[in-house]
């Protein structure tokens, strides 16, 4: 029984020094440094496709440091922390972080910024969701801490939507979206239900829960109605096993489309080349390797073995390059905001102007060594999410090709769908939307 | 020695029967609330509000409504996530479709839906027991569940289907600030946490507790199984209910089903597992010892300047996290709160053990 005590004393011990721990933490600050909070998964069912993405944010974060010695000479300091993509733990590593003054944070997960985006107005933080998060907070009269760049969940649906019907007319056919079912894979349905209306094809919706490893019955579904198209909107285990499952109900490949975070390498690999024809729309870019930007990361990082990833064959996948790209654009809106306040350590509200005017031609992004996997982008008060364009690519069984031309989401049409949703939620939370007229 | 009641005569009934018979549980409990409502909000980080005070105290609260159920009155539930879930859509329909009902007022009434609810589910209770009834109580999660997800009409037609809590506030104070969130928890479970101990050791409370040790002998003895039972359901999902809205209004914010899913069920009957079940202080243990030691495991690399891998420390986290659940069960399977009545029992004695 004394044992039993001592053990009971000693957990108790431990449970207390981490409650003072956290308080002792938020002293060691260092104030002549941005804070880049880092929210990853690289345990768990999402890991095959959290892993490569947390390089690439990592790792460009690591090369602007290394080979420019921050951003205009200010270093930036980055933590991780796992939250195995489960939305309390999330909130809980941005807590975590929120002594050390983030000014950016890039979670990685649509459930996690619905959760945030109620806290980072009163926070200060800006969040950033590139290629996902909530469609409505590209309307940044009312999501002012919002940036959904690169693209929404309606741009991808609805660019998705046109390359179809430019096969051939969508009336009386069918289209089933196989998505996860969350807040991300329901993103999108309030689009396809519009473009039904208008285009007269009858949308099927199959919900897998998470994690998504047991959709059998989804895809018997899917055998019984034959589809024309099937939509993919999984995330992790969940895309391979859609694959797999479809070769066993032998659904075609070549009339199967991912969204653009169910079309990436560790999704159609474990399927190996049965996955051939497989589609996917791609945000920008696909697996792209070789360009100035990759080779930069291979001489100031892996050369050095300085690198995140396990070796530098993943630098340039699919993932990977999502990563960089979205850690590129979070310090082109620190160098924004540097531009306008002065090249120091800038605050939240800083960065939230600055992520305001990120204005990236052609030009600028094939200087910083992006080539062409970043389209020009340009945000304002009113347009939080830059561009909306992408490309089909298509996996032959090795790699992934594009095999369409450029797809451009018809704004006319999910604009005032953005408009009407932005607005239900500012009444909801009694956020009186900003005059873009007005802003700087 | 220090914790010797020796001199303390009960003289009148009322001092008999009052919460706390002995003189140094009734200083250490007021010492203690007179902490957690007085000192803690002036030392307390942000952090330990937000992310480990104000979720502990909410599935407390949850665990002390389950430990009603299962450990009270014996009866195996697996869909307390659900109960939680309507709590919280019920909390949510009300704040937008009744605006300016009083924020304390919806979490009451939030608790009344899950109270109908739950006596209805467990009407199966009354013919069937043990892992069967588990099982059945496990449809209750899944229809919950299943509810949420997919009939717009409780998410408001939100396109996501995630909704998300309009500002709180109470008697025109905002419940904003971490403080303002903690306090308001800590005194909603604290009322609640005294009205479980005395229905526990009240007439309903000894009813549940001889339907849990044999149900035909507390039938014999004139208890009637068909209230006791659906009486242990009804209150049991009531806490439950509150915890869920407040789970959702106070500590998400916004919220999707996937947040009270079956795993929030195992969570809870873990906890009061671990805790103790029977015992109000092992809802809080039990509660303590899931919610916040991973996160302290979580942290501990950091603190010690071991520099590991963020998937390593994760790793280690589930290993060392479930090492302690195996370790506790064996030394001690009555629960936490057994630990702490046998030191009770130790000190009493120290410092001459006979």
């Amino acid at each position: 029984m004394k044992q039993l005590l001592k053990s009971k004393a000693a957990a108790l011990a431990i449970a207390a020094a981490g409650v003072f721990g956290i308080a002792a933490e938020t002293a060691a600050q260092s104030s002549n440094e941005i804070f880049m909070p880092v929210l990853v998964y690289r345990t768990g069912a999402y890991a095959p496709n959290g892993i490569p993405w947390a390089d690439g944010y990592v790792d460009y974060i690591k090369l602007v440091n290394e080979r420019d010695g921050g951003v205009n000479g200010i270093k930036l300091a980055f933590e991780e922390c796992e939250f195995g993509y489960a939305t309390d733990r999330g909130v809980e590593c941005y807590e975590r972080f929120k002594s050390k003054k983030p000014v950016l944070i890039n979670p990685l997960s649509t459930g996690v910024t619905f959760a945030l985006t109620d806290k980072v107005p009163t926070d200060k933080v800006v969040l950033f969701s590139t290629g996902y998060g909530r469609a409505d907070s590209a309307d940044g009269s009312v999501f002012a801490w919002n940036f959904p760049l690169l693209g929404t969940y309606w741009s991808a649906a609805d660019m998705l939507v046109q390359h179809v019907k430019s096969k051939g007319p969508l009336k009386g056919k069918k289209i089933a979206l196989v998505y996860h079912d969350s807040p991300y894979g329901k993103e999108p349905i309030k689009l396809l239900e519009e473009r039904a209306k208008v285009e007269g094809f009858q949308l099927i919706l199959l919900p897998v829960t998470h994690p998504g490893v047991e959709q059998k019955a989804t895809w018997l579904q899917v055998r019984q109605q034959r589809p024309d198209y099937v939509f993919l909107w999984g995330w992790g285990v969940m895309n391979s096993t859609s694959i797999k499952d479809a070769i066993a109900v032998s659904y075609p490949r070549l009339q199967m489309y991912g969204v653009w975070w169910s079309s990436a390498e560790p999704d159609v690999t474990p399927a190996e080349t049965a996955s051939k024809g497989y589609n996917g729309i791609a945000l920008g870019h696909s697996s792209e390797k070789g360009l100035p930007v990759h080779a930069d990361m291979v001489k100031f990082l892996y050369d050095k073995g300085k690198g995140t990833a396990k070796g530098k064959d993943e630098v340039g996948s699919v993932l990977y390059n999502r990563g960089m790209i979205s850690a590129m654009l979070s310090i082109e809106a620190i160098k924004a905001a540097q531009g306008k306040y002065g090249k120091r350590v800038v605050t939240g509200e800083e960065v939230r102007w600055g992520a305001e005017h990120i204005n990236l031609d052609a030009a600028k992004i094939k200087a910083l060594g992006f080539g062409e996997i970043v389209q020009p982008i340009k945000t304002s008060c009113r347009d939080h999410e830059g561009v909306r364009r992408g490309r089909i690519h298509t996996w032959d069984g090795k790699a992934w090709s594009y095999t369409s031309d450029w797809l451009e989401a018809d704004n006319k049409f999910v604009r005032p769908l953005v408009e009407a949703s932005a607005k239900a939620y500012a009444a909801e939370k009694k956020i009186t939307p900003r005059d873009c007229s007005k802003e700087g | 020695m220090i914790y010797r009641e020796a001199g303390q005569f009960k003289t009148t009934y009322a001092s008999d029967q009052q919460l706390f018979p002995i003189l140094q549980d009734r200083v250490f409990v007021i010492g203690f609330l007179v902490f957690a409502f007085g000192v803690m909000p002036f030392i307390g980080t942000e952090y330990l509000f937000r992310a480990i005070l104000v979720p502990f105290l909410i599935l407390s609260l949850a665990a002390l409504g389950l430990n009603i159920l299962v450990g009270y009155c014996g009866q195996v539930s697996l869909g307390t996530g659900g109960f939680m879930a309507i709590g919280a859509y019920a909390a949510y329909n009300l704040a937008v479709r009744v605006p300016d009902l009083n924020l304390i007022v919806i979490f009451l009434l939030a608790g009344a839906c899950s109270t109908v609810v739950g006596a209805l589910f467990g009407i199966p209770s009354l013919r069937i027991k043990g892992f069967y009834l588990a099982v059945a109580t496990l449809a209750a999660q899944f229809f919950i569940d299943w509810m949420f997800a997919r009939i717009k009409w409780f998410t408001h037609d939100s396109p996501s289907g995630n909704v998300s809590a309009p500002p709180l506030q109470v008697f025109g104070f905002p419940i904003e600030s971490p403080e303002a969130k903690y306090l308001f928890v800590l005194a909603f479970v604290c009322v609640f946490a005294l009205v479980a101990r005395n229905l526990a050791r009240g007439a309903i409370g000894r009813a549940w507790m001889a339907t849990r040790d044999m149900d035909v002998a507390a039938e014999v003895i004139g208890i009637r199984p068909m209230a006791a039972k659906l009486s242990a359901f009804a209150v049991s999902s009531f806490f439950v209910g509150v915890a869920g809205a407040l789970w959702a209004f106070v500590y998400l914010g916004s919220w999707e089903p996937l947040a009270f899913d079956v795993n929030r069920s195992f969570q809870l009957l873990f906890m009061i597992i671990i805790g103790g079940l029977g015992s109000i202080l092992g809802s809080f243990l039990g509660a303590a010892f899931i919610v916040v030691l991973p996160l302290v495991l979580n942290q501990v690399p950091g603190w010690l300047g071991v520099h590991m891998s963020t998937a390593t420390v994760s790793h280690v986290e589930a290993m060392v996290f479930g090492a302690l659940i195996v370790f506790f069960l064996i030394v001690e399977p009555r629960g936490l709160a057994r630990l702490w009545a046998i030191g009770k029992e130790k000190l009493r004695l120290w410092p001459f053990p006979h």
